[in-house]
């Protein structure tokens, strides 16, 4: 029956072929026109800035802002260089923020998941269900605020940018799925030579989760790295500003900017290159991450592939 | 076998310790802070501090409903994020469909690297990014019309135009990280039906119209109903580095969140920004538990709990 079937479809084959190919080409020409056009409407805007960066201040203030620096001038990056301490001082405290909030949040993420993942931990659904609810409800932003100024005293400190952001149910689900995939009998054999709970986890678990790991820790670290809510809601003195709100600052005060670059000994403080510089700030505040960005999203991709294979 | 409360205690120990942060944490930032929703009914003093102050009954409320803003901001809110669902899923899919139908590994991965840019960069260089193209004296839109010999547009001060840029900035944000989920999702369906839709004569169109797009609505149906119950929390970092405190726009471009920030810090009143803020959770309640409702009548399995 089935060599019948299949002999008169081969019968019709060179035809359906021939529309099949033609089929082909036509999404092709689709499919490259359309991504490349995509592709482009991301990437122009960021064009724009490093251009605009690099123009002249008089031809940015007769033409505007262009694709094409109409004259080309590096100044605002000379002045940016020149004086680069408070932007130093915003590095300093982004990489510090990041490293200590990555490191201590992917080990605390892992070892809730973990013990969530434990069959044998009786308890595990209700706790479970005390973190899932957080996502459900919440106070709203007034009684966090008020508990991290008023009670917990964490205004202007290191601290108040590391431990709001610490734990997210979210990373702690999508790590608990992939430790559930993570055979039950390595656990218990490892239980009956006497190991201790958190033994298995570091020894065991830790490293068989090495993918997860990665994953989620570049989401904490981009999060960290991206961050600058908690720096405008409790962050004043200028010596903890972390880079994207130092630049938030910036961009929306040129008047501050120039006092900084006069406290700094600037004597160009009558002539700024305002709108150049604040284009050239961007850049230096995103650089890390556009340079390192391509090799990061491999990871990225490789971990959603993960997610959605597993369903 | 039954060891009793203490027994079982004594048992999870290293377990329970291994807890203890995470739940320190929530407890800190997510259950005293709910407890805190009393603030809403109350007078607040700095003195009396979250459960000292006295109240005040449901004056906040008459307060955030009177003034017209609750309508406002709610409208808003709610527009801007089901016009981004619609938006960001559709573009995600059309591109996810055609990185995986296009040939080229090469054009693949640039075009790939390139959409997921965005994704990257914090809101705050999206807002430097948005000075640059829509600022009256300088930016690029205005330069771009001078030079095709129109009239200058102060974007920064026409409220029309926001919903159509905040709806391209939010697609262009999430394109790639969108794309590549859903180009996963479309890796993993089997590949023997598309030799089967091959031997039976299906071309290219049917192929996607036919296979791909059907194995394809689980995942859309969750991400969209998962987004359905944040349909009333407002982007905070988008909307606030797009326009700050903008008035002039506010008519189309405040929402919750930005309210909700604004009566706290600018204007420092706790009691309705405190008010506003459990109004959103309890919308934001109801339609997560409507969306799950919606996702167990679809199919089990994907629903949250």
């Amino acid at each position: 029956m089935s060599t019948v079937v299949s002999e008169s479809r081969a019968g019709s084959q060179p035809a359906g072929q021939k529309i099949r190919h033609s089929d082909r080409i036509l999404l092709a020409v689709i499919g490259y026109v359309s991504l490349s056009l995509l592709a482009l409407f991301c990437l122009l805007p960021f064009w724009l800035v490093v251009s605009s960066s690099l123009t002249d201040e008089t031809a940015i203030t007769m033409n505007g802002f262009s694709l094409i620096p109409s004259t080309f001038s590096v100044e605002a990056y000379r002045i940016l260089f020149e004086f680069p301490k408070d932007m130093l001082k915003a590095y300093g405290v982004t990489i510090s923020v990041t490293l200590i909030g990555t490191v201590l949040g992917l080990f605390l993420t892992s070892m809730t998941a973990y013990v969530l993942t434990r069959r044998d931990f009786r308890w595990r659904n209700r706790f479970s269900f005390f973190f899932f609810f957080t996502t459900l409800f919440s106070g709203g932003l007034v009684p966090w605020y008020l508990m991290i100024v008023n009670y917990l005293q964490l205004k202007d400190t290191l601290v108040v940018l590391i431990l709001p952001m610490l734990l997210n149910v979210f990373y702690i689900i999508v790590m608990k799925s992939f430790m559930s995939s993570i055979p039950e009998a390595i656990t218990e054999s490892a239980k009956i030579d006497g190991a201790g709970d958190f033994r298995i986890f570091i020894l065991l678990i830790v490293p068989l989760s090495k993918p997860a790991l990665a994953t989620i820790g570049l989401f904490i670290a981009l999060a960290y790295w991206n961050d600058w809510y908690n720096a405008l809601l409790f962050i004043s003195k200028s010596d903890l500003m972390p880079l994207q709100y130092y630049l938030y600052r910036m961009l929306g005060n040129m008047d501050g900017m120039r006092k900084a670059m006069m406290q700094a000994g600037a004597v160009v403080n009558t002539n700024l290159p305002t709108e150049s510089l604040k284009m050239a700030m961007t850049i230096v505040a995103t650089g890390p991450i556009l340079l390192a960005y391509p090799f990061i999203q491999r990871f990225f991709v490789q971990g959603l592939t993960i997610g959605a294979v597993k369903g | 076998m039954r060891q009793g409360f203490w027994g079982e205690l004594k048992k999870y120990r290293t377990l329970l310790l291994m807890l203890t942060p995470a739940v320190l944490f929530f407890i800190l930032f997510a259950y005293i802070p709910m407890a805190g929703i009393v603030l809403a009914f109350k007078k607040y003093s700095y003195d009396g501090g979250i459960f000292g102050s006295s109240w005040n009954g449901i004056d906040n409320f008459r307060f955030f409903f009177d003034s017209g803003d609750a309508w406002r901001v709610t409208r808003n809110t709610a527009l801007y994020n089901i016009a981004f669902i619609i938006v960001n899923n559709v573009l995600q899919i059309f591109a996810g469909i055609l990185l995986f139908e296009v040939a080229g590994k090469w054009f693949r991965k640039i075009t790939q690297t390139l959409m997921f840019l965005p994704y990257f960069i914090s809101w705050v260089v999206v807002g430097a990014i948005a000075y640059n193209l829509f600022n009256f004296d300088v930016g690029t839109v205005n330069s771009l019309l001078v030079s095709l010999g129109f009239e200058k547009s102060d974007i920064y001060n026409t409220p029309a135009y926001w919903p159509f840029i905040l709806v391209i900035v939010s697609a262009w944000k999430a394109l790639g990280y969108g794309s590549v989920m859903y180009l996963a999702a479309i890796t993993s369906i089997d590949t023997e039906m598309y030799e089967a839709a091959q031997i039976d004569g299906a071309n290219i169109f049917q192929r996607i119209f036919r296979i791909t797009i059907p194995n394809l609505m689980p995942t859309v149906i969750i991400l969209v109903l998962l987004a359905v119950g944040n349909i009333f929390r407002g982007d905070f970092g988008m909307f606030y580095n797009m326009v700050g405190n903008n008035g002039l726009l506010f008519s189309s471009t405040d929402v919750i969140d930005t309210y909700v920030f604004r009566s706290l810090i600018t204007s420092n009143d706790i009691g309705m920004s405190a008010a506003a803020g459990f109004f959103q959770s309890v919308l934001g309640f109801v339609t997560i538990m409507l969306a799950n409702f919606a996702v167990r009548k679809y199919d089990k399995d994907y629903a949250l709990f």
